[in-house]
């Protein structure tokens, strides 16, 4: 044997052995976020998430996210069109996973602006602010905040600063940071839909998933 | 009657540096082997399974992945210069795989620092199926590309 076809073949070995390894490994973790959720599944929802579209959908899309998170807000148009795609047969709930530093104060001003029903406009500002504010996967609620009590008049600050340290804000965000760990959603944006988790992360493999159940339930 | 073979003396020096050659071939390609499983295997703990590599273990990384390529450079015709070049990265790879073995197992300790996203350089995640830790692995594999580097220059000389 040549020593090049030596060479060859062991390339060829190591990169056989590290998909064929990798796959197993993908494949075994999925089934054990699948299984976490299922066990968890009462932790997916809770009387106080954020619910958007028609609220007698059959298929929901959970979503933890965080608003300093540059892909949720990549995503977040993404999952509006989705729900818009299947006209009231899917709706969204909104979970916090304040995993930046920073974060837990953009979430606070999140679930005192939702108790105004001003939680989507604030959500759309922040991740339409979001290079001003998060800067290097760190938020800064000060800029945010100096720029929406420029730009929103709808809103009352006031009450919105009051808020955010009301009990019941508190308590809900804690809520969702166990739920989120509880749930295995350790990275943001973290899909659920149905209760089953999106285990290979991207668009079109959310897209499939929605569509996977959209298919079962109707 | 069959002629006896006769090597000249020039052909008797030929089949000689064929096979040291090829021996040394043969160290060179297993330093590259080494190296080449050492550079996937840590790409598979942070790009599959998504540990995240501490600081000393990507000053690992800095000198183990160009080994794997540089001795696969040096195979093809085998230049047996290349352990000139191979082997001061390997050296630098296993200065920080000893200092960070030391610190893994608790001889030195690790400076405090405040809490980071970043990863501890003495967490007990780094360990392969709960047994096998990542820095004993790395210097191990450092060592072997080391002796067999040196084995082949040897020989070669």
């Amino acid at each position: 044997m040549k020593q090049s076809h030596f060479t060859l073949i062991a390339l060829l070995l190591i990169a056989v052995a590290f998909t064929a390894v990798a796959f197993l490994y993908n494949s075994e973790q999925g089934e054990k976020a699948s299984q976490q959720a299922s066990l968890n599944s009462e932790s997916l929802i809770r009387d106080h998430s954020v619910r958007s579209g028609n609220p007698q959908a059959k298929v929901t899309i959970v979503e933890f996210l965080d608003p300093a998170c540059e892909t949720c807000g990549k995503f977040h148009p993404l999952v509006k069109g989705l729900i818009e795609q299947h006209g009231g047969k899917v709706n969204l709930v909104v979970r916090y996973a304040p995993l930046h530093p920073g974060s837990d104060q953009m979430v606070a001003i999140l679930e005192a602006a939702k108790m105004q029903g001003q939680f989507w406009q604030v959500l759309e500002l922040m991740f339409d602010t979001q290079p001003q504010w998060a800067i290097n996967h760190r938020a800064e609620p000060e800029i945010f905040w100096n720029h929406m009590t420029q730009t929103q008049a709808g809103i009352d600050f006031a009450r919105l600063q009051q808020d955010m340290n009301n009990p019941a804000v508190i308590k809900a965000i804690e809520q969702d940071i166990a739920d989120g760990q509880l749930l295995g959603a350790t990275r943001t944006p973290a899909f659920f839909v149905n209760g089953k988790p999106l285990t290979e992360f991207g668009y079109e493999q959310l897209a499939r998933l929605v569509d996977s159940e959209v298919k079962a339930n109707y | 009657m069959e002629q006896p073979v006769i090597f000249t003396e020039s052909e008797t020096y030929m089949v000689n540096k064929t096979t040291v050659e090829l021996a040394s071939w043969q160290y060179v390609f297993s330093a590259w082997l080494v190296a080449a499983v050492a550079t996937v295997g840590s790409l598979f703990f942070s790009e599959v399974m998504e540990l995240a590599p501490c600081v000393l273990c990507w000053y690992q990384r800095i000198f183990m992945f160009p080994l794997a390529v540089i001795l696969l450079a040096g195979l093809h015709p085998l230049d047996i210069r290349v352990v000139r070049y191979a082997l001061p990265l390997a050296v630098i790879g296993l200065l920080f795989t000893m200092y960070h073995t030391l610190l893994f197992y608790g001889f030195i300790p690790e400076n405090l620092r405040p809490c980071s996203q970043g990863i501890s350089c003495s967490d007990a995640s780094m360990e392969l199926f709960g047994i096998l830790p990542i820095p004993l692995l790395s210097l191990a594999s450092f060592m072997i590309i080391i002796i067999l580097l040196l084995k082949a220059r040897s020989l070669a000389r």
